[in-house]
């Protein structure tokens, strides 16, 4: 049940992916390797339009594009760019139609208000049965189309549950090298609140007054994880409070009692969004950067690893938490390229 | 024991207000129209307004592009609505305006055209529709939040409930949450969650009043109802719903007089059952809806509109309209239907239906008011009305539900109905909206700009001001010249604005069957050749608000494999042409059933090349005229799908094989 696709065929189709990244190179300059290396380049020099066909190839699966791939984020690694990439990488989780869509709408505002550019990723779960999805994030999302600052792209999870898209990493790291602020949305069903953790600088969760979710939260473990907690609908009142004061009592219980709980409504007339936005770009200026961008890029290399070489690549790191004491031996610095070949290095040589 | 004959009544009922839905163009068009119809023994009128008028645009402002006069009439200021009602006499006009967002403006502009004919607001009669949570639900014409929508409807009531007693402030409509698929039980219990809501509102806000006033409240509350061709259920329905309502009134709202909590409904038979295969049968169908609604003396409507035999072809000629008239007038006065009292009372059969039905309802209210009332269940009942469509569509598929001519008795002779160079439809002047925007520009000219910028200015402050009711601003507003696009912007920028749920949300995929899964592997096989999951954008431009068919392709691609992008209703084609190339789609499929495919469809296929997708293939489905396709076609457009393409996973095969032919992808022969 495979497509008969004649080798001709892929290549055009990759040229295709790719070809704006080409037309746009200033015939000054001398041709780039690959057209990965080139869209990387323009990521690198802050061409904001050069996104959506990043993406297209980073989410394109053939032997070729994952080549490819590998050149584009070598071209926005670290050591390229000389420094770690500047964006404010928040990931924003919480139970399904909590509103944190609608909550992204209203912080998008405020940040191209002050003029920083943004990328929104939105992972959708994917259907069990079919293997498709629904994605309607983006239509909670307003903004003006003709504004070249906002950049929103939809993701299915795959057979991720409802968690992290396999591309989102990859993504999360292309986009980071041109955007001022890159938010990752997932649904927060238990697992995806520990990989949007892994991927983001800072991570808002966002709940629901009257819904039960901070017992939850609390069941679920997961109290450790936000840096931001957020209760919105606070224009459902008295509700909106009573969720509020529980995550406070959570939080002194837990000993986080320092962590910011901040209500928001998100709908017209809009509450708190003014202080959630201070409140995050207060997490991430406090934050030590370099080992939380470490921590993201082994987590990256790691679940690539995993994808590619599955269990027995695993097992032959002696097991996913070897694995990860391996890469925390890396130095901080190492790019993605550099600590996936750290791990496979491990693999039995055929 | 029943004297002889009293089961015949002494004298025979007087018929319900029989109105024809019109309107198109400009007001004076339309006025000739009207004063047509009301010659032809019509005896109510029943407004259609263009979509820039009801949603709150001028027709000279981007978003009214191609929609200018289509679906109804372009009411941009008094001086059209003056033009509009030219002639007619409203001291004694009942008058029915299909109006929600802009309600109250409407109904200002008709307060202050009846002053120029010398007629005072306290003898008008008539309805504004006026509901707005059925908008979010299934309309599609809203402008604002629900708090601050909610509250124009309040401002609405309590200002005619003091100053123009005879008006209809409000009209719960169940009709148009059926045409977004609802059963019975959902209709009854969306609706009168509806009416909850609003009642509550108002209530908060008569304050002190609430007390005194409800009662009267109450009994301005009427209903715009569906019947569907399931004749007897339906009308077991609204015998369900006038009993439910009855008891509402006294138990929750406490009034007293029983006439106030009479239920009082016009209707609007079905019409997403009208088929645009074999036309013609649709005569019948309606026919037998009618039925539904006049049969049961108990259970009948006041006001009763039909929809033609060409409903699902396009808008109907003054022909067309007079046909169904027609009906309304045999059933009334050549029939013995008005001679009788009930003719169910004591029919076991009705009774059980309506105490199922009742049961049912009961349950479904229950939900609603369980997770807050109607306007927090927006999102709930929008994507159960979904979930309900699609399973009709299921059943129209699989065979379960014959649908005449469409699944079942197919073969046929051609229909003489739609040989004539019209197509058997109404076609709107294309140099309507160009003549419009003139016109606009020209009363925007000639007004006085202080009194303008003063009645504006006080309407953003009222605005502003929760407890002040925003009528009277409204009403010196028409009188000084404001124009709808104007009234509403203030508005907009007073309240903000808001995106209804799309109810496309995460519902199970379909079970298998053997031609979802053939069309699943097909998917798969193309998604794998291509090396990224085949990902299918669908777009609604302009401001039409039909929804139905775009959100059921958007599940039934997802249940198919794909993944999809869906944004909703109301889209520019600028902000489709920047979706379809921010989410690296392979395909665009357009929905546009309004009739501004001519002007929508080439915007955006312009607007994908702008935004550099220029090469990604483009399909559109709707209410698609036959004589529209070659310019379709020239304009870029790979297929169109219309009504009669019933077959949704025939559809998405079709795409399939489209986008693997652009792609060069050779599927595996099935
Ligand atoms: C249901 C309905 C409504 C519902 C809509 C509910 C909803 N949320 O969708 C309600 C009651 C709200 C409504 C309101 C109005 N309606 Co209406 N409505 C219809 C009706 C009866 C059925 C449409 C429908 O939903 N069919 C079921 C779905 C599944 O079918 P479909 O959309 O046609 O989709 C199929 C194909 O077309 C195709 N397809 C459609 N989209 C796509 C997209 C893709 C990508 C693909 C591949 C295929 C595809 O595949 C589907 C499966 O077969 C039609 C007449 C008719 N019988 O067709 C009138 C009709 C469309 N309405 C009409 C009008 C005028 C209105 C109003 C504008 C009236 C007014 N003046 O206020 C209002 C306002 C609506 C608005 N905001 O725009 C006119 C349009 C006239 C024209 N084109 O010239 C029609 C044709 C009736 C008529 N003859 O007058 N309406
Ligand atoms: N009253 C109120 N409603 C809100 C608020 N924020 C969001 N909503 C509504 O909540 C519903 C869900 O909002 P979304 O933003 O789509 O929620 P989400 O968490 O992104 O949903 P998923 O991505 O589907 O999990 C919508 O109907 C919103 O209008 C708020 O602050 N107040
Ligand atoms: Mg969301």
């Amino acid at each position: 049940m495979t497509g008969s696709v004649t080798r001709s065929m892929t290549r055009s189709m990759t040229r295709s992916m790719t070809e704006r990244a080409e037309v746009d190179e200033r015939p000054a300059q001398s041709l780039p390797a690959s057209p990965g290396a080139a869209l990387g380049a323009r990521l690198a020099r802050g061409e904001l339009s050069a996104a959506a066909a990043a993406l297209n190839l980073l989410e394109t699966d053939t032997a070729e594009a994952r080549r490819e791939a590998v050149q584009l984020l070598d071209a926005v690694s670290v050591e390229a760019l000389g420094h770690e990439p500047a964006a404010h990488i928040i990931g924003v989780t919480g139970p399904p139609g909590v509103g944190k869509s609608t909550l992204l709408c209203a912080l998008l505002a405020r940040w191209r208000a002050a003029e920083r550019s943004v990328a929104i990723i939105a992972v959708d779960p994917s259907s069990r049965r079919s293997g498709g999805a629904l994605l309607g994030d983006r239509a909670r999302i307003l903004h003006d189309p003709a504004d070249g600052g906002v950049f929103i792209r939809s993701m299915a999870a795959g057979e991720q549950l409802g968690g992290v898209a396999p591309a989102t990493r990859a993504a999360v790291a292309a986009l980071s090298a041109c955007f001022d602020v890159v938010v990752v949305e997932t649904v927060g069903v238990g697992q995806s609140e520990t990989d949007v953790a892994e991927l983001a600088d800072t991570v808002a969760v966002v709940v629901q007054p009257g819904s039960g979710d901070v017992l939850q939260f609390l069941k679920a473990g997961i109290m450790e994880i936000p840096d931001v907690l957020v209760v919105t609908k606070a224009d459902l009142g008295a509700l909106a409070l009573r969720a509020q004061a529980d995550l406070h009592a959570a939080l002194r219980a837990l000993g986080g009692a320092g962590r910011p709980v901040i209500s928001v409504c998100a709908i017209p007339p809009t509450q708190g969004i003014e202080q959630l936005a201070e409140a995050l770009e207060q997490h991430r200026r406090t934050l030590a950067l370099p080992a939380r961008r470490a921590a993201a890029r082994r987590a990256h290399a790691l679940a690539d690893f995993a994808a590619e070489h599955g269990q027995r690549g695993l097992r032959a790191l002696g097991g996913r938490r070897a694995g990860a004491t391996w890469l925390e031996r890396q130095p901080q610095q190492a790019s993605l390229t550099q600590l996936r070949r750290a791990l496979e290095e491990r693999l039995p040589h055929p | 024991m029943t004297a002889p004959g009293s089961w015949r009544l002494p004298e025979a009922d007087r018929p319900w207000l029989m109105r024809t839905y019109a309107g198109h163009s400009d007001a004076r068009r339309s006025n000739e129209l009207y004063r047509a119809n009301l010659q032809r023994g019509q005896t109510g009128l029943s407004v259609a307004f263009d979509l820039p008028t009801q949603t709150g645009y001028d027709p000279d402002h981007e978003l009214a592009r191609g929609e200018v006069g289509k679906v109804g009439v372009s009411i941009a200021h008094r001086g059209d609505m003056a033009t509009l009602l030219d002639g007619i006499p409203l001291q004694s006009m009942n008058t029915s305006m299909t109006i929600n967002a802009t309600a109250a403006w409407l109904l200002a502009l008709y307060i202050v055209t009846a002053e120029s004919q010398g007629v005072e607001q306290s003898q008008l009669q008539g309805t504004t529709q006026n509901d707005i949570l059925k908008e979010y639900l299934s309309r599609g014409t809203y402008a604002f939040p629900p708090a601050p929508s909610m509250r124009l409807i309040a401002d609405t009531i309590a200002y005619t409930v003091m100053h123009v007693p005879h008006w209809n402030p409000i009209n719960i409509c169940s009709y148009h949450l059926q045409e977004a698929g609802a059963t019975p039980a959902q209709e009854i219990a969306y609706a009168l969650s509806n009416a909850m809501a609003v009642l509550d509102t108002v209530r908060q806000r008569l304050g002190e009043d609430a007390e005194a006033l409800m009662g009267e409240v109450f009994g301005r509350v009427s209903f715009f109802v569906n019947a569907g061709v399931r004749f007897i259920e339906e009308h077991a329905k609204l015998r369900a719903m006038a009993a439910l309502w009855d008891e509402l009134g006294r138990e929750r709202y406490g009034v007293h007089d029983a006439r106030q909590r009479r239920f009082r409904y016009g209707v609007q038979v079905n019409s997403l059952g009208l088929t645009e295969a074999q036309p013609e049968n649709n005569v019948h169908r309606i026919a037998l809806e009618a039925l539904a609604v006049t049969l049961g003396r108990d259970a009948r409507a006041r006001a009763i509109q039909l929809p033609a035999w060409n409903e699902a072809l396009g808008l109907p000629r003054p022909w067309d309209q007079q046909w169904s008239l027609r009906l309304q007038q045999i059933l009334a006065f050549e029939t013995d239907l008005l001679e009788y009292g009930d003719i169910f009372e004591g029919s076991v059969v009705i009774e059980g239906l309506v105490s199922e039905l009742t049961q049912q309802a009961r349950a479904e209210l229950e939900r609603v008011a369980q997770l807050g009332g109607a306007v927090e269940a927006v999102d709930y009942m929008k994507a159960s009305l979904v979930q309900s469509q699609r399973e009709r569509l299921r059943r129209i598929e699989s065979g379960e539900l014959t649908v005449v001519g469409l699944n079942r008795f197919t073969e046929g002779e051609p229909s003489p109905l739609t040989a004539g160079a019209d197509g058997g439809i109404l076609k709107v002047d294309p140099e309507v909206e160009s003549q419009r925007k003139v016109e606009v520009e020209a009363w925007r000219a000639a007004r006085d700009p202080d009194a303008v910028a003063t009645a504006l200015a006080e309407l953003a402050r009222v605005a502003r001001t929760p407890d002040e009711n925003v009528m009277p601003a409204s009403i010196a507003a028409a009188r000084a010249g404001v124009t709808t696009g104007e009234w509403a912007q203030t508005l907009r920028a007073a309240f903000g604005e808001y995106r209804a749920p799309t109810g496309v949300t995460d519902f199970p995929a379909e079970q298998s069957s053997q031609r979802l899964d053939q069309l699943r592997e097909q998917v798969q096989e193309l998604s794998s050749a291509l090396g990224r999951r085949l990902k299918l954008l669908v777009g609604k431009p302009g401001l039409d608000g039909h929804s139905n068919g775009a959100e059921q392709i958007a599940v039934r691609a997802r249940d198919a494999g794909f993944d999809v992008v869906y944004e909703g209703i109301r889209l520019t084609p600028a902000q489709i042409a920047s979706a379809a190339a921010q989410e690296g789609v392979h395909v665009v499929g357009l929905s546009i059933l309004s009739g501004s495919h001519g002007a929508l469809i080439p915007a955006v296929i312009a607007a994908l090349r702008e935004a550099g997708v220029g090469e990604l293939p483009v399909v559109v489905g709707g209410i698609i005229p036959e004589a529209d396709l070659v310019a379709l076609r020239e304009a870029g457009v790979a297929a169109v799908y219309t009504p009669k393409d019933w077959d949704l996973n025939a559809t998405l095969a079709d795409i399939v094989r489209l986008v693997a032919a652009r792609h060069g992808v050779e599927l595996a022969a099935r």
